[in-house]
């Protein structure tokens, strides 16, 4: 057993927050994006997020920094969107290990500064691997609804790419999230189970979907425990949702998974509902109130914020989520002492 | 002492679980699993030839015919010589994953070759079963095979097969299920519940020795495997057992029934069996039982020759049964359960005549037979499995029935006085608050209330709180539904309330509309009435909603919950109210928006003054639509026009986006519809928050009274009014200012009553729905022509439909009404000075609401810096100053702006 299932015996683990609510303060222009490396790149960059990672590091590690200070056991990298299908757009396909390793190293130095102060409460580091702009099972063509922008097997290329370039750089698992189709995840899993087969590694895997609205399905069309059912060939370490909705409106969702599951579950809610004017506005307090109700149902063993969520949010949830035991996750009469 | 020794050992049980958009999970208690089969080119001539065409159109019909008849997993095979399987397989997958009807369902699969079966494990996203793997090729591919499926998370059937030959025997059969299991389950790690085995049926009653045991055999071994090789399922082809017996439909039904019985006893649990050869067990006639039970357990000698001499006597009573067998030739029930589920009217009348004629009392069929049918639909559009607006069409076959057997029940009245009306489930009265027109929200509500056998009194539009309190009293119905859109109609629902409480009224209260909201149901309307207020924001709720308030067993503690429910709410609201800082109005003008007239682009109008728009072509405003709205009155959310292929409400989408076309083209062909235009263009000149202006042409002055933001603002945030975008009169720079009205809701009442007379709401709600919209595009196409040609101050611009509709132009248009300026009482402003009412016959409600309801009215700002914005909540001061430079008195003035009074 590693250092995080061991952690996830004992504790309710705290993922991170939102890393683009918090470069948002940065205000970063153009040329922040750019650096000195990309002064010249024939391309604006400015909103790739990601690129941050190798022209402004130390505002990605001061991130890092405050959502472990905030009480977070995991964060995760800054490579939501560092496959060669998501960087296409900004014509980076080549940066794509570099930035997924340098990222990784970022995040792992963060994590190993606090874990050595606090040895009682090792940090862990997540890959993040997001959806990629592009659906494997959906049309982007309204008159083809046969056609597919993307294939499985292109998919798997890059999430294979991502992957080994962030277990390169020393993550402690990866973290496929942000899933609205469902078969752009089976590709990734597919790519991770081929290196840890390939590299004789047992890394432990994150999923995370997304359901879209109040219909309780994901993007692609499933419902939450369709979803379930079509990710769990894999050895996991949790399945859970993040993004798209509030801490309230994904409780019946998370409902449906830890009734029908042992793995441990995982949530990482918008702060609320964008507002009419697309913000994020609910306090680090309601969102701690909300997430109670998780606590009190037992329905998390690992629990962050995503869209419009702050260390501040991180901080509240945290001290809650304290006082709590973990939802049981392994089969216990095979505990001896 | 060991280590904590946990281990990730699944607590569940293991069974299998598939997936297409929702899941299948296989449980011990779970019936007979059937696998549809007639997507298969193998088995399907039809299907054969239908691909071979490409005709993938109605390829998909076969797809979804077989799971609307209750296909739980669909097998498709794509295996003959004359196609390229592989293609034919990723494309016709890709399409039926594109229809949520028919992907609900997992896939089966199905193909020998395994390239084929890789390429379509690429492109589901669900949890598939792969038909098939054996040990045919040897064990290093059997193990090759298995790993991949396992890696793209499907289960598998694996074939009673191995290098040498076919199982046709029990031992053979366990011999490589054990050996399959074994290798799968040790070796490959494959999870046991996620194998099937096909134990291959073999005809009986061929003729010759070797296949007497062939039935007994594959259900013997059936229960070996059950009970030897835990969690795994046993599959196959039931009519291979009778092949014999080709063109005997009532022995191969027979052979089948009693096949299924015995073999789903011994384990079997899931296979494939066509539903309509197939006879019901205890239906079968003894001696033919008998019969085949023999041949079954190879019971005689002479069992097969037994059932052969039988089967000539029965040969001629074979039923007739087409394979597909049409929905028309289905009890009485079934076809009005689904005429109601399908919306289709085409043959409603005949089958309620034909129940009529059967039925003791012409009551009957509307609680019998037509009940059943809108359980159905009830239960179905409760579940999300429908969408309202197959349940508007629900109700349109359900009126036109009622309709039909009125004047029976009439009759049977007369010669039964003493007979009562039908129970119903409650009596609702429903209207749209006094001052208001808009009804769309409410008829679709009332619709699918009546749906669930409620009465309902509608009783309309711009109905005065004394109508609904007399109605309401007169009736004696069980609640009341308030519907509003326009803010005005918050204080009239207010005012209902209290006046409810007043007259000590007891019945539920519900509220809706697109202004209402939660929040100020909690805070206004409910300390108002004692009984029970609830909001309701969609259809779909009202029927959950209303059922628990009259119930008799739910409503007391409904009732009490709601109300504890919002007065939670309402304190929690009142308390997270930010305490936000005003300035004084006088402050707040100081920090107005800055805007250098010096160098600020201003554009001298080509025409200015007044102009008039009758009997405009409708044409010119279809590439103006915005259908996003369209769907969200019908209460399908999602964006234009990708919401056709929603995965969820796509199918619904799609068919509700044709019937508009139709009724679009009807209306614009047949002129059902008018729209008509009044706008002016004038001369003007800012004064603080009041914009002059001049219509020349009389030598008149108007006054725009604005609204200025009043909350504190960040540093270097202007506190805005919409008078900040019009040159103030001290820079003596001559400025402009527009404003227009336009409708294209002449003729929707008249025509909309026609299809309520014809009792189909449907189309009456369409109507509605589609004047609205061409209402809004009128208002987008004639803002374009002021941009580009009546004043001209964007003559070069080019912006495409999307463009418009996310209002990438220059200039804006706000309405009264509009966050930045919510004041309603302008409108009285722009009717003056435009004489709409006159020009083009479109007149203010007492609430300020316009009809006809498919209108909009707002005012054109040039300035290229001119933007929205939000007035937000303003202070007395500045509503005592508002109302003295509009002469009026305050109370009337605080009374208009109540609603954005900070408290």
């Amino acid at each position: 057993m590693n250092k995080i299932q061991q952690a996830l015996q004992n504790r309710i683990l705290i993922l991170d927050g939102a890393m683009g609510t918090m470069l948002q303060r940065y205000k970063f222009s153009e040329e922040d994006f750019r650096g000195e490396r990309f002064k010249d790149f024939h391309k604006s960059v400015q909103g790739n997020n990601d690129l941050l990672s190798i022209t402004q590091p130390q505002a990605i590690a001061e991130i890092h920094s405050k959502y472990f200070a905030a009480g977070a056991d995991i964060v995760e990298t800054n490579t939501f969107s560092s496959t060669t299908i998501a960087m296409a757009d900004y014509d980076m396909k080549d940066l794509v290990y570099e930035l997924n390793y340098e990222s990784a190293k970022i995040a792992k130095k963060v994590a190993e500064e606090f874990t050595a102060k606090e040895p009682h409460k090792p940090r862990f580091v997540a890959g993040a691997m997001g959806p990629t702009n592009k659906t494997a099972s959906m049309s982007p063509d309204v008159n083809d609804p046969g056609f597919r922008a993307i294939s499985f097997e292109e998919l798997r290329v890059a999430y294979k790419q991502q992957a080994e370039a962030l277990i390169d750089g020393g993550v402690d698992l990866l973290l496929v999230e942000t899933i609205f189709d469902t078969l752009n995840a089976k590709a990734a899993l597919f790519a991770i189970d081929e290196i840890k087969e390939e590299r004789n590694l047992d890394i432990p895997i994150m999923i995370s979907g997304t359901i879209t609205d109040a219909s309780g399905r994901t993007l692609s069309g499933q419902t939450a425990e369709a979803f379930l059912i079509s990710i769990s060939h894999i050895p996991l370490l949790s399945v859970g949702f993040n993004c798209a909705l509030g801490a309230k409106q994904l409780t019946p969702h998370l409902e449906v998974i830890a009734n029908r599951t042992n793995l441990a579950v995982s949530a990482y809610p918008n702060a609320g509902l964008p507002n009419a004017f697309g913000e994020y506005d609910e306090s680090p307090t309601q969102m701690a109130s909300q997430v109670k109700e998780y606590l009190d149902k037992q329905l998390v063993n690992i629990i962050g914020g995503c869209c419009g969520t702050t260390p501040e949010h991180i901080k509240a949830i945290a001290e809650i989520a304290f006082q709590y035991k973990p939802r049981p996750v392994f089969q216990s009469e095979n505990l001896a002492v | 002492m060991k280590i904590h020794q946990p281990t990730t050992i699944n607590q569940q049980p293991k069974y299998l679980k598939l997936s297409g958009l929702e899941p299948l999970v296989i449980t011990p208690e779970s019936n007979f699993i059937n696998v549809g089969e007639r997507t298969n080119v193998a088995g399907s001539k039809m299907f054969l030839r239908l691909i071979k065409e490409r005709n993938f159109e109605a390829a998909l019909a076969v797809a979804r015919d077989q799971v609307e008849n209750g296909a739980q997993i669909i097998d498709i095979n794509m295996d003959d010589g004359l196609i390229d399987g592989k293609e034919a397989m990723v494309k016709f997958l890709n399409l039926v994953i594109a229809e949520p009807d028919i992907s609900r369902v997992p896939i089966m699969i199905d193909s020998s070759k395994w390239e084929i079966i890789e390429a379509g494990l690429q492109v589901v996203q669900g949890k598939c079963v792969v038909n098939s793997i054996s040990l045919k090729e040897g064990e290093a591919e059997f193990i090759h095979h298995a790993k991949l499926i396992k890696r793209y998370g499907a289960a598998v059937i694996v074939m009673a097969f191995d290098e040498t030959g076919q199982a046709d025997n029990y031992d053979r059969r366990i011999e490589i299920a054990k050996r399959s299991y074994d290798i799968l389950v040790n070796k490959v790690k494959f999870a046991p519940e996620d194998i099937i085995f096909d134990l291959n049926i073999f005809p009986v009653a061929t003729g010759m020795d070797e296949h007497r045991k062939n039935a007994i055999d594959f259900i013997e071994a059936t229960r070996w495997v059950r009970e030897n090789l835990p969690h795994v399922s046993v599959s196959g082809g039931v009519s291979n057992v009778s092949f014999s017996f080709r063109g005997n439909d009532p022995v191969r039904e027979a052979m089948h029934s009693v096949f299924l019985y015995h073999a789903i006893q011994a384990g079997m649990n899931m296979g494939i069996v066509n539903p309509s050869m197939l006879e019901v067990y205890d239906n079968i006639p003894k001696d033919l039982l008998e019969r085949v039970e023999d041949v079954m357990f190879d019971r005689r000698e002479d069992a097969t020759e037994r059932l052969l001499d039988f089967a000539e006597t029965v040969k001629g009573s074979a039923k007739e049964s087409k394979i597909d067998l049409s929905w028309r030739e289905e009890s009485l029930q079934n076809r009005i359960t689904r005429a109601l589920v399908k919306g289709i009217d085409e043959f409603i009348l005949e089958d309620i005549e034909e129940a009529r004629q059967a039925a003791n009392k012409p009551i009957e069929v509307i609680e019998g037979n037509l009940m059943i049918g809108m359980n159905v639909v009830g239960d179905l559009f409760g579940s999300g499995k429908m969408f309202l607006p197959q349940v508007v069409k629900s109700a349109r076959v359900m009126k036109k029935a009622v309709a039909y057997l009125l004047p029976f029940i009439e009759e049977e009245k007369l010669k039964n006085p003493q007979i009562t009306d039908s129970k119903n489930a409650g009596k609702i009265l429903m209207a749209t608050v006094k001052g208001d027109v808009h009804d769309i929200g409410k008829n679709i509500v009332g619709v699918v209330l009546a749906c669930n056998n409620y009465e309902i009194i509608d009783l309309g539009v711009m109905v005065p709180p004394e109508k609904i309190i007399a109605t309401a009293k007169e009736e004696n119905v069980d609640a009341i539904g308030l519907s509003g859109l326009i803010t005005p109609s918050l204080d009239e629902m207010v005012f209902l309330a209290k006046e409810m409480q007043r007259q000590n009224f007891k019945v539920p209260l519900l509220i809706g509309g697109a202004t209402t909201s939660r929040a100020h149901t909690a805070v206004k309307i409910d300390p108002e009435y004692e009984c029970a207020v609830v909001h309701i924001n969609d259809a779909s709720r009202a029927v959950t909603v209303v059922g628990d308030l009259l119930k008799k067993e739910t409503s007391t503690s409904y009732k009490e919950n709601i109300k504890q429910e919002y007065d939670t709410f309402r304190k929690d609201f009142l308390k997270r109210q930010k305490v936000k800082t005003y300035l004084p109005i006088s402050e707040a003008r100081k920090n107005k928006f800055q805007i250098d007239w010096k160098t600020s682009e201003i554009v001298k109008p080509n025409q200015l003054g007044v102009h008039i728009l009758k009997v405009f072509d409708l044409n010119l405003l279809l590439d103006y639509l915005d259908w996003t709205p369209f769907f969200r009155s019908w209460e399908l959310h999602g964006r234009y026009p990708n919401i056709l292929t929603d995965k969820v409400v796509g199918e619904q989408a799609s068919e509700l986006f044709k019937d508009a076309q139709q009724m679009l083209d009807k209306i614009i062909s047949e002129k059902l519809l008018e729209a008509r235009a009044v706008f002016g263009i004038f001369e003007a000149n800012s004064v603080n928050d009041d914009i002059i202006i001049q219509n020349s042409e009389f030598g008149i002055q108007n006054f725009f009274r604005t609204l200025r933001q009043q909350s504190q603002k960040a540093k270097g945030k202007p506190n805005i009014a919409l008078a900040d975008f019009i040159a103030p009169k001290e820079t003596g720079i001559q400025d402009y200012v527009g404003c227009f009205c336009v409708s294209a809701g002449f003729g929707t009442a008249e025509l909309a009553a026609k299809y309520v007379a014809d009792h189909d709401d449907y189309n009456a709600i369409m109507v509605k729905a589609l004047a609205d919209r061409l209402a809004e595009a009128f208002a987008e196409y004639l803002h374009k022509e002021v941009r580009t040609n009546y004043w001209g101050y964007a003559s070069e611009e080019i912006l495409s439909n999307e463009e418009l509709i996310s209002e990438k132009y220059k200039g804006i248009r706000p309405a009264p009404g509009y966050p930045a300026c919510p004041d309603h009482l302008e409108k009285r402003t722009i009717w003056e000075v435009l004489n709409v009412n006159e020009n083009i016959g479109v007149e203010l409600t007492d609430s300020l609401a316009m009809w006809p309801a498919a209108s909009v009215s707002g005012y054109y700002f040039a300035n290229p810096e001119a933007r929205y914005f939000g007035l937000g909540k303003i202070k007395e001061d500045q509503i005592e100053d508002f109302a003295t430079r509009k002469n009026m008195n305050l109370d009337e003035a605080t009374n208009w702006l109540k609603t954005n009074l900070a408290d």
